[in-house]
């Protein structure tokens, strides 16, 4: 780079990505910013050359007419180009909008209309693809960048680009007129959008979130000096880069702490690479954990009896002490050297196994998780905390702060964050961290934010006495019985999805005398669970519906009974009726978002002829249901469900007069 | 505009093979051109097989002439075959069930490998460089054929569908300018024979390399070959684009069963 260069990014003040990246590149250019593993090896880009490369990126992106205000979709897996997008858009002070990369095209077509894309750039021939199937639908998009040319040799088409070309038009545009990205750079303020995500829409239609740099770079400056994370720690970065969340660790973090971000290999590799990564910050929703721990027990029922013998011993003595040991509590010093053995012996491979052994701060967030994984993680010695917040906050809300973990907090507000309560016991918020506003939205913008200048998270909660924040349930999920009793369905879901044979559960009984749910298996858990007590079956809806499992899931939920009637509150909620679902619910059939969540009232209505047999007290229901497959074909699946009632139990504490 | 279908280069003539009285193969012609997605068809035990086994060296025809890139020649020898660059899948998956993805691939390296064994077994010098060219060739195929996540699983471990595309990683291993196919869909399920349609169709266009296969779907066959041969009893009974063999009355009959 040039002195002059050099001078114009000097006079920066670190207020924007494209100055923190230039900064980065100027006084750290010689540490990793990027790692990705290709064709087997982990690649590295330094700083230095990650700042060259998006330069010629944004100036190829300008050669291709991009310009100040446009929005620029970002299509793909977690690739370091499609991070670089995001910054080469933000120079020219575009708006990147990252897509998540699992929609079929059709759901693609509304943001693509909605933001006006004139420019896309995308991972591969799949996105492309997708693209050019609804380019009919969306007229206003021009050029599509792919960042990878396998299979893309008989595209002939004139407004697709190779990023490979692209850049390199760039670099020598860059060269040539080297003045013209320092002043679009310099232009740049901290007040313009910095990035639009779409919430996920599950009520209405997704709205597109518009964050600032001043946002972003507030949240993520709180969150790194909440957690001392600096330059030296390292990410991987495999969860949708849609999700505010990845935005947040993997962008606006990584520039504003300087640390590594790691791009696994693909989808399917992610176990492996966090091994040989070893990130020291790690973030993954609770389903994620889940997963995993359910992996590992599955593994050490089939393993030898010795080994087995030996995890389940010093599991016993990680449930006793671990927790305490890792919140730096007083413990007795038999127990801390079984721990010590026990770290030795179980948790420390255990923890390499995960990838876990370097960990420092790992987050969780985007639903409870079960008190029993929670504590899993943390009595082996993995710093698990949880945070709150949503895409219009930047994911910045609360923070659980070191040693003091409470397991159904999320913790105290963050830096800078201010919460009060609703009189209806909604959550408010006010921040640096608050959306800009809802793109072309400003009817949904005024709704969201109330006079005082305060964002409503549309979630129910309250704070102890300590100041933490406990979450309830959505704000408008929460109704009543007909006996007028409070029904929180999420917390009952939750409550199911604890055990590991149950993926998914959606309860009803706003307006009705008694909660009913529909149950979802874990295939993997049931699966296996079934295989050891030989029990034969030809596929999910087959399982699904075994008298076996059945009696299975009706113990998870007499069990859930059993903890709901220890509750005053909730006592009155217990579960009479349930069935289990033939078919996965699935984001490709509307079910749930992309993010996972429950779509409640489609699933009510989808799925009413269930819903009346519940009610009505039948004992089995025929459905036929129409599934959609990954490649857009369609199918159905059919299935006579048994309906089974569960035992509820008599109050614990004594029935309030009724 | 796709790959370029170029001349003939392997050409097969009045080849018969006989075990003992069984006669497998009868006085069949037919020839394979650069570039081309040749499928051989037909019904159970109508020799497509020993066809495949012919071609590269298994079998030796009692009569016949296989001319190979203009060179005359009786029958081949297996070693020879690979030389020349015939690469091949099995009907049964004939992997190293205990060894791992990786370990498999980087057999099908094998003939290339230069240095001795004194220098592998020290893992010294030449060897060590060889190796890891070798390694990075393997890595691209394990990029191309999507099979990173299962790199280090022992192949015995893989599900069905992913062990034949192991399998077909390891013939591309060896940079084979002919791969033969032998029932490369058998026993999948619609998402993995697409998947294998699509690994087929990649391999001949990017990598520009010829590929004689047999299938017993026809709807694979037809979609995506460029001639297809039909043999019967050993016999050929139609050979020509597939349009041209769907509608053959001779291949209907032998397909369908109906009187002559």
């Amino acid at each position: 780079m040039t002195a002059a260069r050099t001078d114009a990014a000097a006079s920066d003040d670190r207020t924007t990505f494209p100055r923190l990246l230039l900064a980065h590149g100027r006084e750290r250019g010689d540490r990793p910013a990027v790692r990705e593993k290709d064709l087997g090896i982990w690649q590295s880009w330094t700083w230095a050359e990650a700042a060259r490369e998006v330069r010629g990126m944004a100036c190829g992106l300008a050669e291709l007419g991009f310009k100040r205000g446009d929005r620029l979709a970002i299509i793909g897996d977690n690739r370091p180009r499609l991070y670089w997008a995001m910054c080469a858009a933000q120079m020219l002070g575009g708006i990147p909008v990252p897509m998540y990369q699992d929609a079929v095209a059709q759901e693609m077509t509304f943001v693509l209309q909605d933001a006006g894309i004139h420019v896309a750039i995308v991972e591969d021939q799949e996105q492309v693809d997708k693209l050019l199937e609804v380019m009919d639908q969306c007229p206003e998009l021009q050029h599509i960048v792919y960042d990878d040319p396998r299979g893309m040799r008989h595209y002939s088409q004139p407004f697709l680009h190779g990023l490979d070309e692209v850049i390199a038009a760039g670099c020598i545009h860059d060269t040539n007129h080297m003045d013209f990205l320092d002043q679009e750079i310099d232009q740049g303020q901290p007040d313009d959008t910095a990035i639009m995500l779409y919430t996920s829409g599950t009520t209405g239609k997704p709205k597109g979130v518009c964050q600032t740099h001043r946002a972003l770079i507030s949240a993520a400056r709180g969150g790194c000096s909440f957690d001392g994370l600096d330059g030296d720690d390292e990410v991987l970065s495999y969860l949708p880069m849609a999700w505010v969340g990845d935005n947040l660790f993997s962008y606006a973090q990584a520039l504003v702490a300087g640390f590594t971000v790691n791009c696994p290999e693909s989808g399917d590799t992610v176990m492996t690479d966090m091994r040989e990564i070893g990130p020291t910050f790690y973030f993954a929703p609770p389903r994620v954990f889940e997963n995993m721990l359910t992996q590992v027990m599955i593994r050490m029922e089939d393993a030898g009896t010795i080994k087995r013998r030996m995890f389940h011993y010093f599991m016993d003595v990680a449930k006793r002490c671990g927790a305490d040991i890792l919140d730096g509590r007083p413990v007795g010093t038999q127990d801390r050297l079984l721990y010590a053995l026990g770290d030795l012996l179980v948790f420390g491979p255990l923890k390499n196994v995960l990838g876990m052994s370097r960990i420092r701060v790992a987050y969780t967030a985007g639903a409870a998780i079960g008190p029993d994984l929670f504590r899993f993680y943390r009595s082996i010695g993995i710093n698990l905390k949880q945070l709150y917040g949503q895409t219009e906050t930047c994911a910045y809300v609360c923070l659980q702060p070191d040693r003091q973990i409470k397991f159904d907090s999320v913790g105290l507000p963050a830096p800078g964050v201010e919460i009060k309560i609703a009189d209806n016991g909604e959550i408010l918020v006010k921040g640096p961290m608050l959306l800009k506003e809802y793109y072309q939205r400003p009817d949904a913008t005024a709704e969201s934010i109330n006079a005082e200048g305060y964002f409503m998270t549309g979630d129910a909660g309250f704070l102890d006495e300590e100041g933490h924040l406990k979450i309830i349930d959505r704000a408008k999920d929460v109704g009543k019985l007909t006996n007028g009793a409070m029904f929180a369905p999420n917390y009952i879901e939750n409550k199911l999805k604890f055990f590991s044979y149950i993926k998914e559960a959606v309860a009803f009984g706003h307006d009705r005398d008694m909660v009913c749910a529909f149950i979802n298996i874990d295939m993997g858990a049931v699966g296996n669970w079934a295989e050891r007590r030989g029990i034969p079956y030809a596929g999910y809806t087959d399982l699904a519906a075994k008298p076996e499992v059945l009696q299975l899931i009706l113990e998870c939920v007499e069990q859930v009974n059993a903890e709901l009637a220890h509750d005053a509150m909730v006592a009155d909620t217990q579960i009479h009726r349930f069935l289990v679902l033939h078919k996965e619910l699935d984001p490709d059939d509307d079910e749930l978002t992309r993010t996972r969540k429950v779509r409640r009232g489609f699933i009510a209505e989808k799925y009413g002829i269930l819903i009346e047999a519940l009610y009505g007290g039948k004992a089995s229901q025929f459905i036929e249901t129409e599934v959609k497959f990954e490649d857009g074909r369609k199918g159905k699946v059919s299935a006579d469900l048994v309906i089974r009632d569960a035992r509820v139990f008599p109050h614990a504490a004594a029935k309030h007069a009724a | 505009m796709a790959r370029q279908i170029g001349e003939v280069i392997l050409d097969l003539k009045n080849i018969s093979l006989r075990f003992g009285g069984v006669k497998a193969l009868t006085d069949i012609s037919f020839n394979v051109r650069e570039h081309e997605i040749r499928a051989i068809i037909g019904p159970n035990g109508a020799g497509k097989s020993s066809m495949l086994n012919v071609i590269n060296g298994v079998y030796h025809p009692q009569e016949g002439e296989i001319i190979f890139r203009g060179e005359h020649r009786k029958d081949m020898n297996t070693h020879e075959a690979a030389a020349a660059g015939f690469a091949r899948t099995f009907q049964n998956i004939a992997l190293f069930k205990g060894m791992s993805v990786l370990d498999n691939l980087m057999t099908g390296r094998n003939l290339k490998m230069k240095s001795n064994f004194l220098q592998h077994a020290l893992w010294w010098g030449p060897a060590k460089r060889e190796e890891l060219e070798h390694r990075r060739k393997v890595e691209e195929v394990v990029d191309f054929l999507e099979i990173e996540h299962i790199r280090k699983t022992p192949v015995g471990r893989l599900p069905y569908g992913l062990q034949k595309r192991v399998e077909l990683g390891r013939a591309l291993a060896a940079e084979p300018s002919i791969l033969l196919l032998d029932e490369p869909m058998a026993g999948m399920n619609v998402e993995e024979k697409q998947d294998m349609c699509r690994f087929i169709l990649d391999v001949n266009d990017q990598l520009g390399t010829t590929i004689v296969l047999i299938e017993h779907d026809m709807g694979v066959v037809m979609d995506i070959s460029d001639r297809v041969v039909v043999l019967d009893y050993g016999k050929k009974i139609g050979d020509g684009e597939p349009d041209e063999v769907k509608n053959n009355p001779e291949v209907i009959a032998a397909y369908l069963g109906t009187q002559h």
